[in-house]
């Protein structure tokens, strides 16, 4: 691979790594707007827990993965960049494998490089 | 925007999850094209962008907050074949090991974020980039405008499921919960535009031929140039 692209590749995957690692920290706490809306019609408590009323989030469950190690990318600074670098690292695996594995085989367009 | 297990019923799930395998499928087909041994891995940078930018929420309302969703941007800079695949993968990722976003509801999550966002991103995109000057201006507000309708279209979708399977019996009618989703998501979808027309003009000005946008542009411009050309000699 030419070596603009690595460089491209490297300084993109740095800047996700701050953003995710980082940046993510200074980040809203509060529901999104799909969360905030499944608890129209809903009282809640300080936590965000609910105590009566009709809304969507009643019948909420809990996902099978609640208890993986970054379950929430975690509860304090550290533990979020953590888990920002982790998702972004292995994000990027996955999305280059399988991008990888379906690339068109053919060097008809190497000319746009 | 990520439905947690629970809220809409099993069978609508399955059904969602199946039609989202199927979408999905053809974008691997039709997407193939679009990558090469430079491409893929950039589309795998892509994915893992989303993913960070995903964890950024910023507020909307008072107590409410919103992310972005990544279906316009990446449709800006990959396509939207591949860019449904970049945004599927990081609601895959997220499920499985964030527990963000349910796992019965992934093809819920998929179907709204990735399928239909990416799908009326790509729509506003194709059709801004003929009427607008394509300058980083005209970039700009194609991705800020894509993104406002993408994320309100994927929004209406999650209101579409929950019509069909929404387990909770609401007072709320139909469509008062889609106007309260349509409104706190075009919010949403401002910031997302703004991230995303950021994110595309400075890729543009460093790298413009790793913007599929761009590229498409510029294919049609050479197919318009030989037609002249063609039409000249005859």
């Amino acid at each position: 691979m030419k070596r603009r692209n690595v460089a491209f590749l490297v300084g993109g995957l740095l800047v996700a790594l701050l953003l995710a690692g980082v940046v993510s920290n200074f980040a809203s706490s509060a529901p999104d707007g799909l969360d905030a809306t499944a608890k129209r019609g809903c009282t809640t408590d300080s936590q965000g827990n609910i105590t009566g009323g009709t809304c969507m989030a009643q019948s909420e469950k809990d996902t099978p993965t609640k208890d993986s190690p970054f379950a929430g990318y975690g509860e304090s600074a550290g533990s979020r960049a953590v888990a920002g670098a982790v998702g972004v690292l292995l994000t990027f695996a996955i999305g280059g494998g399988v991008f990888w594995l379906a690339r068109r085989r053919t060097h008809a367009t190497a000319d746009r490089d | 925007m990520h439905i947690a297990n629970g809220i809409i019923d099993g069978q609508v799930a399955a059904a969602f999850a199946a039609f989202a395998v199927v979408v999905l499928v053809i974008c691997v087909v039709r997407g193939r094209r679009d990558l090469d041994d430079r491409l893929a891995p950039m589309a795998g940078l892509v994915a893992a962008f989303i993913f960070a930018v995903q964890m950024l929420n910023f507020p909307v309302l008072p107590g409410v907050s919103g992310h972005l969703l990544g279906g316009a941007l990446a449709a800006l800079l990959v396509g939207p074949w591949v860019g449904a695949l970049c945004v599927s993968i990081v609601l895959v990722v997220q499920s499985l090991v964030f527990a963000d976003g349910g796992l019965t509801a992934l093809g819920l999550n998929i179907t709204n974020m990735a399928i239909i966002g990416t799908a009326a991103g790509y729509l506003l995109i194709a059709l801004l980039l003929r009427v607008l000057p394509r300058t980083p201006v005209g970039l700009g507000v194609t991705a800020l405008v894509a993104s406002v309708v993408s994320v309100v279209v994927a929004s209406q979708g999650f209101v579409l499921e929950f019509w069909l399977g929404g387990e909770v019996k609401l007072d709320m009618s139909l469509a008062h919960i889609s106007a309260v989703m349509a409104g706190v998501h075009t919010l949403i979808g401002i910031g997302e535009g703004l991230i995303a027309a950021v994110t595309v003009t400075t890729v543009a000005r460093i790298r413009p031929d790793l913007v599929y946008a761009l590229r498409g542009i510029r294919r049609r411009e050479a197919a318009e140039r030989d037609l002249v050309a063609v039409g000249g000699a005859v």
